[in-house]
């Protein structure tokens, strides 16, 4: 396995399942089980065992490794000098699983319709751009950027409309941009963290030769994960592009007047996606663009920016629902967290962190005082019809 | 395993929390230290107290054995179901009920870790702090005062344990029992007095007496600064001349001693790490003056002085819990450490410094000591800590070896162990008064006659 | 080798002995300061060896070119008389010791030595290094050890420096810019009173900063800032380069404010006396230091010595003033983010 030589350095000394002030624990599948094992400790020194042949491969041990979101607070807060590769470490012990053949049926299924169909809904490929279908958006041809939609935000309901408000603010900022249309395919992000690097490879592959060929060199998309596998793991294979998330495009923009922003009277708390904040160190561009809204109060979460906690979709669970739901489930504590700070909306910057959350302010019944919109659909409600 | 125990427990705490799966087996069954492994049969958390005692009068009629964890970070093996059983994770009793915030205590459950309540302090009640161990935050308060822990207020006002302020205690029986001013008071505020103190029953124990389900504990002043100052010498000797000094001057927070042979900048030299507070900078230049005036004799005669800490360095020691010393387990990039922590006189200091070098040339292993002065220097914590690599077997066995001669030593010298292996629980009863021993016995055979209670621990049958 | 080159002739036919007269910290009691020189030299007590705290200003102050601060710490040694505590001098020679923990770039001819301070691992970069970056070396291997002057261990510095310049000749590198001006007093000022000899050329950084800002001066932006400026003692080591900071200010629009402490007035930054267990003076030090600055009306003081920037930082923030190093500063006029 990679990593093998670092995996028995773990103290199993638990700073990883914390945030960094201590707040509460954050490692969202200890949230959710609350036993160790299902820690970033506990699966250090399972997966140690299961190499040395002290256990076994069996649905528990696929339940402790895939219930990983890949949410990267045990990166940052474990104080060992091989912190930074905890979560590959944990994909690693993915990877050799897949690579047994043995793994949860829902990831089975997962990475057979990615695939067969380029995407996890079993969708056809001429529906990717539905959700674009009423928008004066372009193809993609020569544009400045390309904008990548993903798979969540080109077939889920709430990523199209989460796609539409983002599309909508980048060509009213008058970004030349175009978009794949039916020859996108999923970027492999979940693919990488459930542990098929063989799929994964292929797929990056496939979309680096065709950005290549169609001269793609600035991406913009919506959604973290893609941005994530773009920026970070593309390059080792070849494809060397310029990735923007769209609030990083739009938040220079927001002052400048491109948006008649009118005024939106809320309290409204981010929550930082994994991908975007812990991943890639972007805290700030969604922030910034919620406060230039005039009347828009913008308050902090107990666990924010590198304290985030994850939604509990990351790792593909999103998909998989290896998590599962429940009291404990992260993005219900999470809704709960938001509740107590007193907002009425909680935004966010990734369709899937949106869906998730969602599901769990509807499980609450709280889905009326609570309203999860991402920051693209806070500004289009700024700035009204 | 017997399915009918699974299913009792499943029955008490619900499915989701009690797993008889071989991982959860593998892992509660071990700890960081040098112990050797013993697999529980079930691992259960339960949510509040009344699981508990149906639990313990589970135990107690199927004759199994149970160990109540908190982090199990002790290191010495103390929750280590060495007779297999029943492993009762409390960390989903984690929350904190009540601050009194004139009268300086809290009450939490009994898994509330030392890093929850320290960041619920910090905000709620920025004034008030409690006596933080430099164990990883994950570490439960309960559990650190059932092992006499010590923490960054100890040098000011005792062990961990002297700062309880009240329990409520699961006996082994399955019945409840308070201690302290909250048996006949809805108030939390003593452990014991005026009452007769019956604390004692439990506090050192490893729960082998009973499970602590809630806990109060004492609070204390909260200044708005801190900071360090660290005396150096390579005269052992003077340690405790020094300590005294230091003491006398009653400015002084937490007073903590550490030498190691690497990084070459701390080769030959103990460094005693002198901690204090201020609410304004006039406070705390004020102390800073006085402690340098303390000690100015020791820098005449040339034999110490303080180093010079850059402002780059400071946060790893005023960091709370102290994240360096868990790193201490990455020395020999092997993710282990233990250290037998003996608590004794500050003037043994020069002797177990030259056991714990004598010791790593014998073994050929990295150490590290470190020290806590505790209550005005009546007593120190001196830890004996070797690094080693986990998968390196033979290291691994040298640790254990060199283990034992420290506990061999502790005795010569004096000391009494510190959250004690099983094996130095036993010398401590080897060496112990006989009335004592006789006492002990009593109360533990009257307590848990059954020995269900983390049996094999404080083994006086 | 290590003889250190010391006229006595000059002190005999010194009229003004400027060494020990402007020196602030030892106290002559009506001694002839120049005897008190010759003294020292022959071999004989001065309460000099006692008194002196290690601020490197006499070397400066002597305008014959002899070399009394080397001289008294040279006999300190001689004569075993201790200035810091045993243990403060065992960390500290500990802490210069080799352990092959060294880090280079990628090596040219002409490089930068970061010395034994890990701050430029940070601070270099950017435009005004691009033409030698990433040609560095630093780490103990190439630590000229000339602190250890303020430990009375000369024996320490003359058995490291000789390997440090055989450290550099061996990578080849013929051209070193001296980030820190201790290392540069160690290849132009020490070396040669030790008989050591230098096998490469040694550039003071601030010669090499005031050309580059000359090629890119149409990338500054002025600062139109003011600052003042604090002197460390290992610039009296080499006087010239003292003053090339004010052109370097000069260049990138920032106003040298006028106080009291500066130039041949300089005063310590205090940390070394504290070291020392002076700790009554260190404070005044630093007290006078500082309100002199704060006087002074400059919104940044300047830093040339990492050390100097550590002992003071924290301190000027606290009543108000920035604390910058001057690669920092011609960074930051360069437009680059500090
Ligand atoms: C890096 C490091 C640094 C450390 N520094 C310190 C320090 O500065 N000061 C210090 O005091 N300790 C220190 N320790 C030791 C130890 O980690 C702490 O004392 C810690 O508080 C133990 O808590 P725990 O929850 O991990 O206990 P565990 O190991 O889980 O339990 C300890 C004992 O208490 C029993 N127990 C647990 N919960 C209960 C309960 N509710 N009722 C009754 N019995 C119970 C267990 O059965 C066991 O016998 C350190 C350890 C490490 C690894
Ligand atoms: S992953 Fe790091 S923080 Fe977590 S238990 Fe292991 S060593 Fe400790
Ligand atoms: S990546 Fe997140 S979910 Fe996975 S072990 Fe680390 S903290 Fe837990
Ligand atoms: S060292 Fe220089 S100034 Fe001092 S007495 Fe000698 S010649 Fe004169
Ligand atoms: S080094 Fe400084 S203190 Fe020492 S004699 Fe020279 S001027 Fe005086």
């Amino acid at each position: 396995m990679r990593y093998e030589e670092v995996i028995h350095r773990c103290f199993r000394c638990g700073y990883c399942k914390f945030t960094r002030n201590y707040y509460d624990f954050n490692c969202p599948s200890y949230l959710k089980y609350k036993f160790d094992t299902f820690s970033p400790g506990g699966r250090m020194w399972l997966i140690r065992a299961w190499l040395k042949g002290e256990i076994k491969n069996s649905p528990r041990l696929q339940e402790i490794f895939f219930s990983c979101a890949t949410c990267a607070n045990c990166v940052e807060c474990c104080p060992f000098q091989f912190s930074e590769d905890l979560v590959e470490i944990f994909i690693a012990a993915k990877e050799e699983m897949v690579n047994s053949g043995i793994v949860p049926p829902q990831v089975r299924d997962y990475l057979k319709n990615i695939y067969t169909y380029g995407n996890p809904y079993k969708a056809p490929a001429d529906e990717r751009d539905r959700w674009a279908e009423d928008l004066p958006i372009e193809t993609y041809e020569g544009h400045e950027y390309l904008f990548y939609v993903g798979c969540v935000g080109s077939y889920d309901e709430r990523g199209r409309k989460i796609a539409k408000a983002v599309a909508n603010l980048l060509i009213k900022a008058g970004l030349s941009m175009g978009i794949m249309r039916n020859q996108e395919i999923c970027d492999g992000n979940e693919v990488r963290a459930l542990g098929d690097l063989e799929l994964f490879r292929h797929l990056a592959q496939r979309n680096i030769r065709l950005f290549k060929e169609r001269g793609v060199k600035k991406i913009v998309t919506l959604d973290p994960h893609a941005f994530n596998a773009f920026k970070n793991h593309y390059k080792e294979l070849g494809g060397n592009f310029q990735v923007h998330h769209y609030s990083q495009i739009l938040a220079p923009l927001v002052n400048s007047g491109v948006f008649p922003l009118g005024r939106l009277e809320a309290r409204v708390a981010f929550h930082d996606s994994c991908y975007l904040g812990r991943h890639n160190g972007e805290y700030q561009s969604p922030r910034a663009i919620l406060r230039a809204i005039p009347g828009v109060e913008l308050v902090e979460l107990e666990r924010n920016s590198e304290n985030a906690l994850c939604c509990g979709g990351g790792g593909g669970n999103f998909f998989t629902d290896i998590l599962g739901g429940g009291e404990n489930h992260p993005s219900r504590i999470r809704i709960k967290e938001a509740l107590e700070s007193g907002v009425s909306i909680l935004a966010v910057t990734c369709p899937q962190c949106a869906k998730m959350l969602e599901d769990a302010a509807k499980a609450i019944g709280v889905d009326e005082e609570l309203e999860i919109l991402d920051v693209a659909e806070v500004v289009e409600r700024a700035i009204g019809p | 395993m017997k399915e009918s125990i699974k299913s009792a427990l499943i029955e008490i705490a619900g499915e989701e929390y009690v797993s008889t799966f071989e991982e959860e087996l593998y892992f509660y069954g071990r700890d960081p230290g040098l112990s050797f492994p013993s697999n529980p049969h079930y691992v259960v958390l339960p949510e509040n107290t009344e699981e508990i005692q149906q639990i313990v009068r589970l135990a107690n009629k199927e004759g199994i054995p149970i160990v109540p964890l908190g982090a199990g970070l002790s290191l010495t093996g103390l929750a280590i179901p060495r007779r297999g059983g029943i492993v009762i994770d409390m960390k989903r009793m984690d929350r904190i009920l009540e601050v009194n915030e004139k009268a300086r205590f809290v009450i939490v459950e009994g898994g509330t870790s030392q890093g929850k309540l320290q960041a619920y302090l910090e905000k709620h009640y920025p004034r008030l702090r409690h006596s933080i161990p430099d164990a990883p935050p994950t570490a439960t308060i309960a559990a650190n005062v059932v092992i006499h822990g010590q923490g960054r207020l100890s040098q000011q006002y005792g062990f961990n344990s002297d700062l309880v302020a009240g329990m409520e205690v699961v006996l082994p029986s399955g019945e409840i029992c308070k201690v302290g001013s909250c048996a006949v008071s809805p108030y939390w505020f003593s452990k014991g007095p005026p009452l007769p103190d019956i604390s004692g029953l439990f506090l050192g124990w490893f729960g082998t007496t009973g499970i602590i389900t809630k806990l109060a504990i004492k609070l204390y002043p909260r200044k708005k600064m801190r900071d360090l100052e660290i005396f150096v010498t390579d005269n052992e000797n003077l340690i405790s001349d020094i300590i005294y000094e230091v003491t006398h001057t009653e400015m002084v927070e937490d007073i903590t001693i550490f030498a190691q042979p690497w990084p070459l900048f701390f080769k030959d030299n103990s460094h005693i790490c002198i901690y204090f507070t201020g609410d304004t900078e006039e406070e705390l230049e004020f102390k800073r003056r006085v402690i340098w005036k303390a000690l100015e004799k020791f820098i005449e005669s040339k034999e110490g002085g303080f180093m010079w800490v850059q402002p780059s360095m400071k946060p790893t020691f005023l960091d709370m819990p102290q994240r360096s010393v868990a790193r201490f387990a990455d020395v020999k990039r092997g993710g282990g450490f233990e250290y037998s922590g003996p608590i004794l006189l500050v003037e043994k200091y020069p002797e177990c410094m030259r056991k714990l070098r004598e010791l790593s040339t014998k073994y050929n292993l990295a150490y590290s000591a470190m020290a806590r002065i505790i209550d005005t220097a009546h007593c120190m914590m001196f830890a004996f800590a070797f690094a080693f690599n986990r998968a390196d077997e033979d290291m691994v066995e040298r640790a254990r070896r060199a283990m034992a001669e420290v506990s061999k030593f502790i005795i010569e010298v004096g000391g009494v162990f510190w959250k004690p292996t099983v094996e130095e629980q036993k010398l401590t009863i080897e060496h112990i008064d006989s009335g004592t021993l006789k006492l002990l016995k009593m109360i533990k055979n009257h307590l848990d006659p059954n020995n269900i209670m983390n049996p094999s621990n404080w083994e006086l049958r | 080798m290590g003889e250190l080159r010391f006229n006595e002739n000059l002190c005999l036919n010194c009229t003004t002995f400027d060494c020990l007269k402007k020196c602030k910290f030892v106290k002559l009691n009506g001694a002839k300061g120049n005897l008190e020189m010759l003294k020292i030299a022959r071999g004989e007590d001065s309460t000099v060896l006692r008194t002196c705290i290690t601020c490197y200003a006499c070397e400066e102050y002597c305008e014959k070119g002899n070399h009394p601060f080397y001289l008294i710490s040279e006999k300190r040694e001689e004569k075993g008389i201790d200035i810091v505590p045993r243990p403060i001098l065992k960390q500290w020679i500990n802490l210069g010791e080799p352990v092959g923990r060294y880090k280079v770039g990628e090596l040219r001819e002409k490089t930068l030595s970061f010395g034994f301070v890990p701050e430029f691992l940070q601070w270099v970069k950017g435009k005004l290094f691009e033409d030698v970056m990433p040609s560095y070396v630093f780490g103990q291997e190439f630590f000229c050890n000339v602190a250890y002057l303020h430990f009375g261990r000369t024996s320490v510095i003359k058995q490291r420096l000789p390997i440090v310049m055989d450290n550099f000749s061996k990578l080849g590198i013929k051209e070193v810019i001296c980030l820190h001006d201790e290392c540069y007093g160690a290849f132009t000022s020490l070396a040669p009173a030790f008989g050591i000899e230098v096998p490469f050329k040694p550039i003071h950084y601030y010669e090499y900063i005031l050309k580059r800002l000359e090629q890119l001066k149409d990338k500054i932006r002025p600062l139109n800032i003011k600052v003042a400026y604090q002197r460390p003692c290992s610039s009296r080591l080499s006087p010239p380069m003292h003053y090339l900071a004010r052109e370097i200010f000069t260049s990138i629009g920032v106003e040298l404010v006028d106080r009291v402490y500066q130039d041949e007035n300089a005063l310590c930054c205090g940390e070394v006396v504290r070291l020392q267990g002076l700790y009554d003076l260190a404070e005044e030090l630093q007290r006078e230091n500082i309100e002199d600055i704060v006087k002074s009306g400059a919104e940044y003081c300047v830093f040339n010595c990492p050390y100097c920037y550590a002992a003071l930082g924290h301190k000027l923030i606290k009543k108000g003033v920035k604390p910058i190093h001057i690669i920092e500063l011609c960074r930051m006029a360069l437009g680059e983010e500090v």
